[in-house]
């Protein structure tokens, strides 16, 4: 009852995917596009990212690092597999199979990404508060090095796959959004079970957890290692709608734009992180004529937030489906 | 051999700046427990204050080498100054009100201090490099196939003068050692009667006139200035602080210039490339090996 219930509602949803899909393509000007499909990008980097500092609460400051693992990892997995299945720039692959190639590479950014979080997570985990927040952030400066001093991903220059036109622009409403409900989901779904609680527990008191029986190294590092994951497929949608990825893409700066969007719907929810993650997408773009003043903005935004409400929008708490539709999930809740 | 010395030179002078900033980071970390990510933006204004007032004295219509030592002398006292002053508003408007709040806010605040006033330097000082001054006239040794410069020489000179003051500072008054009962203990030194909110205050304006020190410096040796150069090398220097054992002065001291030499033996002997790097792989090292850094000590924490 309950598996024909999720079925008809996951068919309907990509029903619906598709058919927005189709329709902002047909009705809506190119600009509004990207705008949306900036929102469910930053959506998912909030949400991976909230889970290691909001929901977990250990602070990383360097999630553009693993977003650009991703990011490089999905645009050399797609170049690879495109030459190795003989499509060309006059050989373009039909549209089912663009989103088929970009998922499969976005699998691979995943891949990568997530090994990076465990590769980062693993030492550094076992530092507290600030040293974690800065070897995080030393973690982010080196990968960006190593990137800029790669030639073979093209150097400071950036990764275009050795294409004049750049790496194929892949990423549409459809494929962002399949993605974002996707990733959400799961990390919703993970963060609400016991394995999340537990996350919650070490934020709350780590000694008292560790006290209770839990192995709190390896709950950090698996939150650290599915929230690089996540952030890794936002990198690869990023690199596939830029068109090209430069080492540059990927500063500090990013990462703290990551965290705005955390600390302003509120660290350790979900839906607070969304609500970030567009308010984000949605100023940037309302800001672009006075661009000298949108970082300033930001930071001003920043400080004021930290003095007068430190816990965000929603703080901790959700935003839930109003309950007569949460109802019919069954015993799903 | 002649690289190896020549290297070793200039990472001390290279060394010594990182030092002199890195003494905020530890002094601050020490009273407060924070990281004041804001400190290598006050660096950056520092050398700015540095290069206007150089022109406020006159620096345009007088050759580089009639400037004379008392300007050069005033020009690093204004930086000095007016870096303190803007130590001391950061403190006030910015960390104080969050004193007593969970460990993660004033952090995100520093972050947000740090872009604001990096912003306000692209707006104020615009995003395009400036030359600093020549304020004092470079004059260039040659000794065993190293070539040392005075103002090589001039920087590792002021760097220990001010280290030894303000150990002396920190050590002797009784300033100092009320800073020192703060980061023992911040509720039992406000109950033995230390003023701490004006000392904490001193704190940040002792490591920003030591940051300004360090700007001008910096601007002596490398001579081109920006308004995004303060992230980097505040960085550096937080590491530095690290890597001595944060909360230690000596430390600072030490770990500044053992940045300074390892960065330059890595641009010196594999590439410049990765210059950088290998600053950040030496932070990640010593807090995997040795997390309370080279002289710090274990504090147990308790349940």
């Amino acid at each position: 009852m309950i598996w024909t219930y999720r079925t008809a509602v996951s068919i309907a949803l990509i029903a619906a995917l598709f058919v927005i899909n189709w329709a902002l393509d047909a009705f809506v000007i190119e600009y509004v596009v990207r705008i949306i499909l900036q929102c469910g990008i930053n959506a998912i980097l909030a949400v991976g990212l909230n889970l290691i500092n909001g929901t977990t609460g250990q602070f990383s400051l360097g999630h553009a690092g693993f977003m650009a693992v991703g990011a490089y990892a999905t645009a050399f997995a797609v170049i690879h597999l495109e030459s190795g299945l003989g499509f060309s720039a006059s050989n373009i692959p039909a549209p089912w199979m663009q989103g088929l190639l970009l998922s499969v590479g976005l699998l691979f950014g995943a891949l990568f990404a997530g090994l990076a979080g465990l590769l980062v997570g693993a030492p550094s985990l076992r530092l507290r508060g600030d040293y974690l927040a800065i070897v995080t952030l030393g973690f982010a400066e080196i990968i960006r090095l190593i990137f800029t001093n790669t030639e073979a991903l093209g150097g400071a220059t950036g990764y275009s796959g050795g294409r004049p036109l750049g790496l194929p622009v892949y990423t549409n409403f459809f494929w962002v959004f399949l993605w974002a409900i996707l990733l959400i989901t799961l990390i919703g779904n993970f963060t609400f079970s016991s394995y999340g609680r537990a996350l919650r527990a070490i934020r709350e008191d780590e000694i008292a957890t560790e006290a209770l029986g839990i192995n709190t190294t390896r709950m950090k590092v698996l939150a650290s290692v599915i929230s690089a994951a996540a952030v890794g497929v936002a990198g690869g949608l990023f690199a596939h709608l830029m068109g090209t990825i430069r080492p540059d893409d990927f500063k500090m700066d990013r990462s703290v734009a990551m965290i705005v969007m955390i600390l302003i719907g509120g660290l350790g929810s979900v839906s607070g992180a969304i609500i970030g993650a567009i308010f984000v997408a949605v100023t940037l773009e309302a800001m672009r004529d006075i661009q000298q003043y949108r970082l300033l903005a930001y930071s001003l935004l920043l400080i004021g937030l930290m003095i007068a409400r430190p816990q965000g929008l929603l703080g901790s708490r959700e935003l839930r489906l109003p309950a007569f539709l949460r109802r019919k999930r069954g015993g799903a809740a | 051999m002649s690289t190896f010395l020549q290297q070793l030179v200039n990472g001390l002078s290279v060394g010594s700046i990182y030092a002199l900033i890195a003494l905020g980071y530890t002094m601050v970390y020490g009273t407060l427990g924070l990281i004041n990510f804001a400190h290598g933006e006050v660096f950056m204004i520092g050398c700015y204050i540095g290069l206007y007032a150089a022109f406020w004295l006159g620096y345009e219509t007088l050759s580089a080498a009639s400037f004379s030592p008392m300007s050069a002398t005033l020009v690093l006292l204004l930086a000095m100054a007016g870096a303190a002053i803007v130590g001391m508003l950061i403190e006030r408007f910015a960390y104080r009100p969050l004193r007593g709040a969970p460990r993660l806010a004033p952090l995100i605040t520093a972050i947000g201090v740090s872009l604001l006033l990096q912003n306000i330097a692209v707006l104020a000082f615009s995003a395009n490099p400036r030359s600093f001054p020549s304020i004092i006239t470079e004059h260039r040794l040659e000794f065993a196939g190293v070539t040392i410069t005075n103002i090589k020489i001039f920087i590792f000179a002021v760097s220990i003068l001010l280290m030894l003051a303000l150990e002396f500072f920190v050590k002797k008054t009784w300033t100092g050692r009320a800073m020192r009962a703060i980061s023992v203990n911040l509720p039992a030194a406000k109950l033995m009667g230390v003023p701490a909110d004006r000392v904490i205050s001193l704190t940040f304006a002792i490591g920003s006139a030591l940051a300004a020190a360090g700007g001008i410096l910096f601007g002596l040796d490398q001579t081109k200035l920006e308004p995004l150069m303060g992230n980097m090398i505040g960085l550096k220097a937080f590491i530095a602080a690290v890597l001595g054992g944060i909360g230690n002065i000596r430390g600072a001291a030490i770990g500044g210039l053992l940045i300074g030499i390892a960065e330059l033996m890595t641009a010196g002997y594999i590439s410049s490339d990765y210059r950088d790097a290998i600053t950040f792989v030496i932070l990640i090292v010593i807090l995997l090996v040795r997390p309370q850094g080279l002289l710090g000590v274990v504090r147990q924490e308790k349940v």
